[in-house]
């Protein structure tokens, strides 16, 4: 069972690809939705403002026991600025599990939000599309943490460990590929 | 305009599924917002609730305040254009503003026509009293439609009737024939392809946010249950004698609208905090009832 926070946000986008996949999930508000879960998605949206609830649920503690268990969490846009270490753009608080520095709203505002694709060769043929809406940048890698996907010279996917993170919305898209990559992790760690 | 730029714009209208888009005249006021939790703000000179009470011609707000509030909070900042104004639109667009509403809160600039909302690369949101004004305006280009409600009133019947309107048209297309649908979208005066869209899906093809009176937790609980997938709130929180308070408590609400007990918690958490006064909407006369406005 795949957890996927539903504070706000694309979270029944990705429940729909785990669905395609074949995998059970289940939305998370509370701290009693981790049980059992064996890895969680932590979808776009707007980090600020769930911030404020996984704070007022205390979710973030809980979500951090989750990592030290070592099971997987996939943060894509908002949810990678809460995985993040350092946050700027404004700064703000974050669960402060994955070594990166991500700057908020890096590419600007909502027109200058955009859709690009680029062969990933962790993933093979085809190509894999990247939507990115006011989407964030990854700024600084930190030691052990490996690039997935890069664009132009940047890091736009990243992993450390038990931790992924995507800048842009593999929801948003056909292509199941990198939900399975994740999912394929959380079987085998949890 | 390319389908990308479709997927870009409802793409937005996605990340705020589930949030609170709040109504603010000044940075100081978005500022309460994001603190409380609200996905988005929508900058605008005067809440409809201080439009109605002053009357006269309710224009797009000054670009000096939108871009205040721009500069202090991360949150997507929307403006408000009156319909068919499309250089009040094109204004907002060179700004930066990451939605644009073509609001009937304002007073209409063409008394023919809405904006061509395809010849824009901003998003934008509009209002709709039923199915067929709703994909009229998906026709037109809009990125995410509303419910009109009937703004600045803090009564909720308005928005309720227009969620009921456009959600049983749309059950009631998912099960009509092939053979029904053009006679279906000669009678909601709509686009043949969009209303074949909703008999197919059951939804509009943009995401359908509530709007218009929502004064209270429960209100916005409750536009959540009857199937918005997220709300406005205009004067309902700065009307109110707790701004701050409020703003939080109808976040909570909506985030937990399934789950009664914290409903319960966030309407408690009020204490002694009053909502907006509100008005009966038998009592408005002919040229105060906003949502007329729109064709």
């Amino acid at each position: 069972m795949i957890g996927v926070l539903g504070i706000q946000g694309n979270f029944a986008a990705h429940r729909k690809m785990l669905d395609r996949l074949g995998v059970a999930s289940r939305e998370v508000r509370t701290v009693g939705d981790l049980d059992g879960l064996s890895g969680i998605i932590l979808p776009g949206g707007e980090s600020t403002t769930m911030l404020k609830f996984l704070k007022n649920e205390g979710l973030m503690d809980a979500l951090r026991a989750f990592s030290a268990e070592g099971k997987p969490i996939f943060g894509t846009c908002a949810g990678a600025i809460l995985l993040a270490k350092d946050v700027t753009g404004p700064a703000q608080e974050s669960l402060d599990l994955l070594d990166i520095g991500i700057q908020r709203n890096g590419y600007g505002r909502q027109v200058d939000s955009f859709i690009t694709e680029i062969p990933v060769p962790v993933l093979g043929e085809p190509p894999l599309e990247l939507v990115f809406i006011r989407a964030p940048v990854i700024t600084r890698l930190g030691d052990g943490v490996e690039t997935l996907v890069e664009l132009d010279g940047k890091p736009v996917c990243v992993r450390q460990g038990n931790l992924f993170a995507a800048t842009f919305h593999p929801e948003m898209t056909d292509d199941t590929r990198l939900h399975a990559l994740f999912v394929k992790e959380a079987e085998h760690r949890g | 305009m390319s389908e990308t730029q479709l997927r870009l714009k409802t793409g937005l209208a996605e990340m705020l599924k589930g949030g609170v888009i709040m109504d603010v005249v000044n940075a100081e006021q978005a500022r309460i917002a994001e603190d409380a939790g609200a996905v988005a703000v929508m900058a605008l000179e005067r809440v409809p609730a201080d439009i109605r009470r002053d009357g006269g011609v309710a224009r797009m707000s000054h670009p000096k305040m939108i871009r205040e509030i721009m500069e202090e909070v991360s949150i997507p900042v929307m403006a408000k254009i009156r319909i068919g104004h499309i250089a009040e639109a094109q204004v907002l667009e060179s700004l930066g503003v990451d939605f644009i509403d073509e609001s009937e809160v304002l007073t209409p600039a063409d008394p023919y026509n809405h904006v061509n909302k395809f010849a824009f690369k901003v998003p934008f949101v509009c209002g709709a009293t039923n199915l067929g004004e709703a994909l009229r305006r998906v026709g037109e280009g809009a990125a995410m439609i509303r419910s009109k409600g009937e703004a600045g009133t803090g009564n909720i019947v308005e928005a309720v009737r227009h969620l009921r309107e456009i959600v049983r048209d749309m059950k009631l297309l998912t099960v009509l024939t092939e053979h029904e649908l053009m006679t279906e979208s000669k009678r909601l005066q709509a686009p043949y392809e969009l209303v074949r869209y909703v008999a197919q899906h059951g939804k509009l093809p943009v995401p359908f946010f509530a709007a218009g009176g929502v004064a209270t937790p429960a209100d916005a609980a409750l536009c959540m249950i009857l199937g918005a997938e997220t709300a406005f709130v205009g004067s309902g929180i700065f009307k109110s004698e707790d701004p701050a308070l409020f703003a939080k408590s109808i976040v909570k609400a909506v985030t937990h609208y399934q789950d009664p007990a914290k409903v319960l918690e966030a309407s408690e958490e009020l204490e002694g905090g009053n909502a907006m006064k509100g008005i009966e909407i038998s009592t408005l006369q002919g040229e105060q009832v906003l949502a007329a406005r729109g064709w």
